[in-house]
């Protein structure tokens, strides 16, 4: 447990580490490439200062870790609101969205996975897997579109885009969560299979016991167990899908604001963006991983 | 399924060749016929300039493709190379090598290829580097795993006594056993690298018009929705195709070549 939690500061380190550089990879002075050809001599000195540019790498950097510990994330260089106000504001909407995403990936994904499991190589496998490489195949940025087509457009049930009504959240997390319930099912179909070719289920089943109590009792709770694991993996997936499906359905996230800050060349908005989703993401992993621990007997206690 | 990825990526081999050789214009820019419906002379519709539609499919099918087979060949020479290093040598520059793919991992998916393709300016090239500077990790990764289990090996142990250096022990004794996987991967990869390629167009990064690529394709297509469904079911489609195609190629050579996962040998 503790071991875990120590291998976490290199890993944050190292994002912090990326996350700072980024800036420095813009090619040419960054001063330029944000202000444009046009701007004055006077801009452009006031932004290098506000960006410490002028300082040496390392005391860039420290100024940097000194300046997230306070919570302060800088200006934005086109609204020139502070950007910890904007990441304040724009939150709250994508984590509605990844959460609805997941719950939608779960409801879907795993009863589905379940069910193919159960009657391997029926009618009901087949369509299940035919559907989930069928999704597995369709990226947010086609599957929105065409969610957004059929059911917003050409059926009229639900809003194009925007936030205006909750049924909103609708359309952009059943992209998100469609493609998740896809690696769901396979994943449950698996570890299902494998679960139920182990000799205490055989076990299970001499000794007598209903069917329905080895399901219930010793498979699921063990095949369901690895899922824990892949779920907090997806959520990556989901949170960069989040980017594009945010774009696509207007939906006024991290991810949104992420691609009009990279439009715009407004660099430390997108710097924070990738902070602040990749911190979310190291997070889901290590709750993932307490969970697991937590959840399963075996590595109770354990490490 | 076998069948049925073979007769897919058969279809659109052909059709490209024949794109070419019809001499298809996908810059071809017909006012008058714009947002069309398909019709004997445009099958899949024209877009919002009046091109034709298929002949910009073809000519991003192309284009994707492409990118894609140099950023999977790109990213697996050095991923495989890092591993194999990381995997045969061990110690503190293993630990140190994976630790550095720790932090890559750390991003969530394309989050950092679309951070670097952001910083680094939009075009082909950045859009390369930008897949390259990420795609290497999961090599790594994998290549290690499979070098720390074949170090074992007798035949690696023999080498090494015999007095080779690592790198020959890399690249003559580890390697070849773990070319079968790799290859799997790499159908896979170009699967994903398509896709990332076509995200990253999507949102402007990637290779800017005229030149076609599907994901500013889909761009286009989305904006012009209401009036035009036609154009992104169309283009929507052909990339669904192709990368189902090469998936289900994968998972063929995946069973035919017998590739057991990470660690198994």
């Amino acid at each position: 447990m503790i071991k875990r939690l120590m291998a976490l500061f290199p890993v944050l380190f190292g994002v912090l580490l990326i996350t700072f550089a980024l800036l420095h990879l813009v090619p040419g002075d960054p001063v330029d490439v944000m202000l444009g050809e046009s701007a004055s001599q006077a801009d452009r000195t006031v932004l290098r200062e506000t960006l410490g540019l002028n300082q040496t790498l390392p005391e860039q950097f420290a100024h940097y870790l000194q300046q997230l510990l306070q919570g302060d994330l800088g200006l934005s260089i086109q609204t020139r609101t502070p950007i910890t106000q904007l990441l304040i504001q724009a939150y709250p909407a994508t984590l509605a969205l990844a959460a609805t995403a997941l719950i939608i990936g779960v409801l879907v994904g795993v009863p589905l996975g379940i069910a193919s499991a159960l009657k391997a190589g029926g009618w009901l496998d087949i369509l299940v897997t035919l559907f989930s490489i069928r999704l597995a195949a369709m990226p947010a940025f086609w599957l929105g579109p065409v969610l957004m087509l059929i059911f917003a457009i050409w059926l009229g049930w639900l809003p194009v885009s925007g936030m205006d009504s909750p049924v909103a959240i609708i359309l952009p997390a059943l992209t998100l969560g469609l493609g998740l319930s896809a690696i769901l099912t396979r994943m449950t179909r698996i570890s299902l299979l494998e679960v139920l070719n182990e000799d205490y289920i055989r076990t299970a089943r001499a000794k007598g016991l209903s069917e329905q109590a080895v399901m219930f009792k010793h498979a699921l709770r063990a095949a369901l167990l690895p899922l824990v694991t892949i779920i907090g993996l997806q959520m990556g997936s989901l949170l960069a899908g989040a980017v594009i499906t945010e774009t696509i359905f207007s939906w006024d996230g991290i991810g949104k604001l992420l691609v009009e800050s990279i439009e715009k060349r407004d660099y430390p908005v997108t710097q924070a963006c990738v902070l602040v989703v990749s911190l979310s993401y190291v997070l889901v992993n290590l709750c993932t991983d307490l969970l697991y621990r937590w959840l399963d007997p075996r590595t109770r206690g354990a490490g | 399924m076998r069948l049925a990825s073979i007769c897919i990526l058969a279809v659109w081999l052909v059709a490209v060749v024949f794109g070419r050789w019809l001499g298809m214009s996908p810059n071809h820019i017909d006012l008058n016929a714009i947002l069309q419906l398909p019709d004997a002379r445009h099958w899949l519709g024209t877009d919002d300039l009046g091109r034709d539609i298929l002949a910009r499919v073809l000519h991003g099918v192309e284009v994707s493709l492409s990118v894609a087979m140099m950023v999977t060949v790109i990213t697996m020479a050095i991923g495989v190379s890092i591993g194999l290093l990381a995997g045969t040598l061990g110690g503190r520059l293993d630990s140190n090598l994976m630790r550095l793919t720790d932090v890559f991992l750390a991003f969530p998916g394309m989050l950092l290829a679309i951070a670097f393709a952001a910083v680094l300016g939009a075009g082909i090239n950045n859009l390369m580097l930008a897949l390259c500077m990420t795609g290497w990790v999961s090599y790594a990764r994998l290549s290690r795993g499979q070098a720390l289990a074949l170090r074992a090996r007798p035949h690696v142990l023999a080498a090494f006594s015999l007095g080779a250096g690592p790198v020959r022990v890399m690249y003559r004794h580890v390697l070849p056993l773990m070319l079968s996987l790799l290859l799997v991967e790499a159908t896979y990869s170009m699967a994903s690298v398509m896709i990332a390629e076509a995200s990253l167009s999507f949102l402007g990064l990637g290779i800017q018009p005229p030149q076609a690529s599907w994901g500013a394709m889909l761009r286009d297509a989305v904006r012009f929705m209401l009036v035009a469904p036609h154009y992104v079911l169309a283009v929507g489609f052909c990339m669904m195709s192709l990368i189902l195609a090469i998936n289900l190629g994968g998972d063929w050579l995946r069973d035919r070549l017998d590739v057991r996962s990470e660690g198994q040998l």
